[in-house]
C-alpha cells in the first residue's frame, strides 16, 4: 500500500486489535486517531473509541482501560505530548504496556508545527521505551513489534513509536502491510500478567508508595528496562523470521573501516546513509550508525560500533538547553569510562522543521575529519545551517 | 523483590490483599480529638454523615468515634446543630 506515516501508525496499530482507542488530534498527528475512528465506525477495529478532551485525558484514559486488562493506543505529538508528561510516569511506575504513536514535533515557544526530537527528548527519563522510525515502513513495523516487547512479562512498560513530522506523517512511501492473519500470528491477543479487573481477585492499582518502598520500585523498573534488551533482539529476531525485515537496537550502515561514523535517529538517517555512500565513493572512510532503540539506551552495542572509530559525530536533532544535544550526552556517558575512545563531537541539526540536507552531513563529515586531523574537540557542540546573527 | 527494611514489593506497585488498608490507622495523625456530650446529643448523626473518614459509626446508644481512624478534623463538632462535640486537644 501507498501510505503516509500517519497512515502506516494506525494501520499498524489497528492490525494489533487495541481494544480501547483514547487519542485527541494535534497537528501533524491528527490523521492518526482520524483514520483509527474511521476503521471503528465503518467496524474495521472492533474497539472503543474515547472522544477525550485533551492528550492529558487521552493517555489517562488508556491507562484507565489498560488496567482493567485490555490493549490500548494512543497517539499525539509536541505540546500533546507535553501534556500528558505526568501521566507518562504514571503509566510506566504501574508497568501498564500501552503503545502509543507520536508525531516527532518541535515544542513551543515559538509556536512550531514541523520536525524535531525535542518533544520525545523531553520523555526520555519517563520509563517509556523509545522508537524512532527511519521511514514508514519501520513505523508500521516497530508498532507491532513494540507491542510484542512491552507486554512480554519480563518487561511490562509502555513504548512510544516515533515518525518524524510531515517528513514522514505527511510523505507517501510504499508500505508493505501484513495481513491481519499474520500480525495474529505473531501477536496474540494481550494476556494481563497483573494488571487485571477481576471481581475474584480484586486488586487495588496505583497505590502509594513510602520512602521506605519507593526506590526499590524504580530499581524494578530499571531492571524492566535492561531485560527489554534482550526481549527486544528476540522479537526483532522473530520479526525477521516471519515478515523477512531486519530490525536492530541500532543499525551500522557502511562502519568497516570507517575514521568517522555519524550517529543519526529518524528520517534523516536516510539522507545521511545516501550521503555516506556518496562519501565512500570519492574515498572517504566515513560510515554511520543509525539508532532505533534510545530507550532502553543501546550502550552495548554503541560501544561496539565505535570501537574502531577515531571520531563520532552525534547529530541531534534536539537540544538540551544550557547543554549539548540529548543523544550525546547518552552516547557520551556510554564511552567515558572505555579506556580507548573516539574523539566525540555534537552537531545539532534541523530544529523546528528546518531541513536536513546531504550539504548539511557534508559539513558534518568535513568537521569531523578536520577533528581527527587536530586530534582534539574544539568546539564540543556545534549547530549547523544556523545563522549566529542573533541577540 | 525486597526493600531494604524486608518488605514484600509487587510490580507495579499492585496490592492483592484486598481492604488492607484497614490496618493503616490514620487515628495517629490526629492533634485534636471529638468527644461528644451525650447529654447534649439528640441523635439525629448529622455528625456521622458529615464525617469525611466514615469514622463516626451510628449506633442505637448514638454516635460514636472510631478513634483508630478519625483524623480530627473538626468537621463534626462545626456542623452539630446542638452542639454537643468539643473538639479536645490530644495529649497522649
Amino acid at each position: 500500500m501507498i501510505l503516509e506515516g500517519n497512515q502506516a501508525l494506525a494501520v499498524g496499530a489497528k492490525l494489533c486489535r487495541p481494544k480501547v482507542i483514547a487519542s485527541y488530534p494535534i497537528t501533524p498527528s491528527t490523521h492518526i486517531p482520524e483514520m483509527l475512528s474511521e476503521f471503528v465506525a465503518n467496524g474495521e477495529l472492533d474497539a472503543d473509541f474515547i472522544n477525550v478532551e485533551s492528550e492529558h485525558s487521552a493517555i489517562s484514559a488508556c491507562i484507565g482501560a489498560q488496567a482493567t486488562g485490555v490493549r490500548t493506543f494512543t497517539a499525539t505529538a509536541s505540546q500533546g505530548l507535553a501534556l500528558m508528561h505526568e501521566i507518562l510516569y504514571v503509566a510506566s511506575g504501574m508497568r501498564l504496556p500501552i503503545v502509543m504513536g507520536v508525531a516527532n514535533r518541535s515544542l513551543s515557544a515559538p509556536i512550531n508545527i514541523w520536525c524535531d526530537h525535542s518533544d520525545t527528548m523531553a520523555e526520555r527519563d519517563s520509563g517509556w521505551m523509545q522508537f524512532y522510525s527511519e521511514n514508514n515502513q519501520e513505523a508500521l513495523d516497530l508498532v507491532i513489534q513494540a507491542y510484542r516487547i512491552a507486554e512480554d512479562e519480563r518487561v511490562l512498560l509502555p513504548a512510544m513509536v516515533t515518525i518524524d513530522a510531515y517528513t514522514l506523517t505527511h510523505t507517501f512511501e510504499p508500505v508493505d502491510v501484513p495481513s491481519q492473519k499474520e500480525v495474529d500470528e505473531f501477536l496474540p491477543p494481550y494476556k494481563p500478567v497483573y494488571a487485571i479487573l477481576d471481581p475474584e481477585r480484586p486488586i487495588t492499582q496505583g497505590s502509594f508508595g513510602t520512602p521506605e518502598y519507593f526506590m526499590e520500585f524504580k530499581y524494578s523498573q530499571q531492571k524492566a528496562m535492561e531485560r527489554a534488551k534482550e526481549v527486544i533482539d528476540e522479537v526483532f529476531r522473530e520479526f525477521e523470521e516471519k515478515f523477512g525485515r531486519k530490525y536492530g537496537k541500532i543499525e551500522p550502515y557502511r562502519t568497516e573501516g570507517a575514521d568517522v561514523i555519524l550517529v543519526t535517529l529518524g528520517s534523516m538517517s536516510g539522507t545521511g546513509k545516501e550521503v555516506v555512500d556518496q562519501l565512500r565513493e570519492e574515498g572517504a572512510k566515513v560510515g554511520l550508525i543509525k539508532v532505533t532503540v534510545f530507550r532502553p539506551f543501546p550502550a552495548e552495542e554503541l560501544r561496539e560500533a565505535v570501537r574502531r572509530a577515531k571520531v563520532v559525530a552525534v547529530i541531534d536533532r534536539d537540544i538540551s538547553l544550557g547543554f549539548s544535544g540529548a543523544v550525546f550526552a547518552n552516547v557520551s556517558a556510554s564511552l567515558i569510562n572505555e579506556e580507548k575512545r573516539p574523539l566525540l563531537a555534537n552537531f545539532i541539526v534541523g530544529l523546528g522543521g528546518r531541513d536536513v540536507r546531504p550539504e548539511d552531513f557534508r559539513e558534518i563529515v568535513d568537521k569531523s575529519f578536520r577533528i581527527l586531523e587536530a586530534g582534539r574537540v574544539e568546539k564540543p557542540v556545534e549547530w549547523i545551517n544556523v545563522s549566529g546573527e542573533v541577540p | 523483590m525486597e526493600t531494604t527494611e524486608g518488605k514484600k514489593i509487587t510490580v507495579g506497585a499492585i496490592i492483592d490483599e484486598p481492604g488492607s488498608s484497614v490496618r493503616y490507622k490514620t487515628g495517629s495523625w490526629r492533634v485534636q480529638r471529638p468527644v461528644i456530650n451525650s447529654e447534649k446529643c439528640t441523635k439525629c448523626f448529622i455528625c456521622a454523615k458529615y464525617c469525611p473518614d466514615g469514622a463516626i459509626n451510628p449506633t442505637k446508644d448514638g454516635p460514636v468515634v472510631d478513634y483508630d481512624y478519625c483524623k480530627g478534623c473538626g468537621i463534626c463538632a462545626n456542623e452539630c446543630p446542638m452542639k454537643a462535640i468539643e473538639m479536645v486537644p490530644e495529649v497522649k
